[in-house]
């Protein structure tokens, strides 16, 4: 559907966005997370045709976007884009949601029928007389959703949908976006600094990191098989430790780290130094006097409990075995099993819940 | 100050009675005035949107030099036009001085900065998403330049009334390039000036309780508008009003 080869923006001496290649499949849900800052809108306004690319080209279902202003308009007018900050027009709502009919020249009486339409897929029908600016920051989206959506476009782009609003709006702008891909097969592109929605919505993601794709992938991939340390640490991989390879036996291998042997599954041969990166909510605790027979995990140490940070309903624990080992524990879990600081725990960690990669730096 | 209470009282016996010199004076002001302020709009609106939509070399000095004029002294605009518009001057021709026309011409003149700046601010006080959502709702460049103005209407409307109020108020051009003419070209604030000067306290408080009405008028109009406006479109025209 979109090719987009080469893509760099500068602004001065300042690299926003660098060389990006990506293909977005008609009919999918990719999903594009980084931290707030990488580049993320830079790249989205670039595929909306709003700003241009410094080098690079977009091949929008096989036109060349940079052809000229009327084949740019033809193709920006196949896109619908809605923007983190929701911009309403000081009209009503449904003169809100016209806009795009009323550019592109369609009949007074094909808007009539098609702004109702549309406003009943957000849920807001019933607003419809309303002025926008009387509406609220959640309204206000599911407006520009509307607005965007009401010209049936071939590609949807959100840029942080959901970056300003709570969580109950924003699981109903989640279900919105889930419900338009259902029923219209719309190509969504979408973005989001939340790792979590990224993984709830797409089919595929991009991580961009300091305005570089840095991986593509499956929801999988992405978060089970970062392919780097950045990526790691941004969807939510807290432990990373480092050691080298002793044996490997058919892919399962022993990794030394420090004076303790983990188990993990990987290609790498003995003598080569890796890194281990393990998720938090893969690791387990258990108060030592627990029988160890209890439980699969491979990867067993013991060791004192030095942090408790709360995070919602969890409690993120660092645990000291030699090395630092972080889990995620929910807070009922804690308050049953009496966990506290200066507790000693045994600490499970099974061998495929552990993701390996050679260790460059 | 029995002099002061007995003319105030003479005052509005002029004004309830309709005296027709007094009416006669208060609404050439007000046509003369509403002129001007039209002229000015006309030129100002397209212009404040040509100098907002597009970049050009010394754009922000050029805007500056606008900001600078508001508070142009109303008898250096009368004294440029009096040169320009003289008998030897290059516009001598046209035979505008002191006539109703020069007078137009002259507080459109003054008001025209004021305006066109004020046309600038409200433009670029309309959120900047808004425009990339026009353009992203697949908005031409003309397209989207309309609905932007449309989206600034109360704030240029009030920009409008503001220079409506100034052209109203000034003495300079209207004396200089009109010339206190009786019945030509006399407006409420060159009456004013003379009477006083003759020492015709009534007259001049009934014609100064006039424009007084004017002002307070343009408040209550400049209040109804910007209460229905954002923030800080607000702040675009100096401050908030409610």
């Amino acid at each position: 559907m979109i090719r987009v080869t080469g893509l760099s923006r500068r602004a001065g001496s300042k690299t926003i966005l660098d060389s990006v290649d990506l293909r977005i499949h008609r009919g999918e849900i990719f999903t594009i997370i980084g931290p707030s800052g990488s580049g993320k809108t830079t790249l989205l306004r670039l595929i909306d045709l709003l700003d241009t690319p410094t080098t690079g080209t977009i091949i929008f279902d096989g036109i060349d976007a940079s052809a000229s202003n009327t084949v740019r308009l033809s193709i920006r007018r196949r896109m619908g884009m809605v923007f983190q900050k929701p911009a309403v027009l000081n009209t009503t709502v449904a003169e809100n949601v016209a806009f795009g009919l009323k550019f592109r020249g369609v009949e007074k009486s094909e808007i009539d029928s098609r702004v109702p339409e549309a406003l009943d897929i957000v849920g807001l029908l019933h607003l419809a007389d309303r002025r926008a600016f009387t509406l609220s920051g959640g309204e206000m989206q599911r407006v520009a959703i509307a607005r965007a959506l009401v010209t049936r476009p071939d590609v949807l782009i959100l840029d942080e949908p959901t970056a300003n609003l709570d969580p109950v709006n924003t699981e109903l702008i989640e279900n919105l976006i889930l419900l338009v891909h259902r029923e219209f097969q719309t190509t969504i592109i979408l973005s989001t600094h939340d790792m979590i929605q990224g993984q709830r919505l797409a089919d595929r993601i991009g991580v961009i990191i300091d305005g570089r794709m840095v991986q593509t992938g499956s929801t999988n991939d992405i978060f089970y098989q970062p392919t780097g340390k950045d990526i790691a640490r941004f969807v939510g991989i807290d432990t990373v430790l480092k050691g080298v390879v002793k044996t490997n036996d058919g892919g399962h291998a022993e990794i030394e780290i420090g004076t303790a042997l983990f188990e993990a599954i990987t290609n790498a041969q003995p003598g080569e130094k890796v890194a281990l990166y393990i998720r938090p909510e893969e690791v387990t605790l258990m108060l030592p006097d627990y029988g160890s027979t209890k439980t699969s995990a491979r990867n067993q140490l013991t060791g004192t409990i030095t942090r408790m940070v709360p995070l919602g309903p969890f409690i993120r624990v660092t645990v000291d075995c030699g090395t630092l080992l972080i889990a995620l524990i929910t807070r009922r879990s804690c308050k049953e099993l009496g966990f506290a600081i200066g507790v000693v725990v045994k600490v499970g960690v099974k061998a495929s819940a552990i993701h390996v990669l050679p260790e460059t730096s | 100050m029995s002099e002061i209470i007995s003319g105030f009282y003479q005052a509005i016996n002029l004004i309830v009675t309709l005296n027709p010199e007094v009416m006669q004076i208060a609404a050439l002001s007000l046509i003369i005035s509403l002129a001007a302020t039209i002229l000015a709009a006309v030129i100002s609106i397209p212009l404040g949107g040509l100098i907002h939509f597009y970049e050009f070399r010394g754009k922000r000095i050029l805007i500056v030099i606008i900001q600078t004029l508001y508070s142009v002294p109303t008898v250096v605009v009368g004294l440029v036009l009096y040169l320009m518009l003289s008998r030897s001057g290059p516009l001598g021709v046209w035979g505008l001085l002191f006539t109703p026309e020069g007078m137009i011409l002259g507080q459109a003149m003054l008001i025209i900065p004021i305006i066109t700046g004020l046309v600038i601010a409200a433009l670029g006080g309309v959120d900047r998403n808004i425009s990339d959502t026009l353009i992203s709702l697949g908005a031409t460049g003309p397209q989207a330049i309309v609905q932007i103005v449309r989206e600034a209407r109360l704030v240029i409307l009030s920009a409008v009334i503001l220079g409506f109020g100034r052209a109203i108020s000034e003495v300079g051009v209207a004396m200089m390039i009109g010339g206190n003419i009786r019945g030509s070209t006399r407006v409420l604030t060159t009456a004013i000036a003379l009477q006083t000067g003759i020492g015709d306290f009534p007259f001049s408080i009934a014609l100064g309780l006039i424009l007084l009405l004017i002002s307070l008028f343009i408040v209550i109009i400049m209040n109804l508008i910007t209460s229905g406006l954002s923030v800080e479109s607000q702040q675009a025209l100096g401050g908030p009003r409610t």
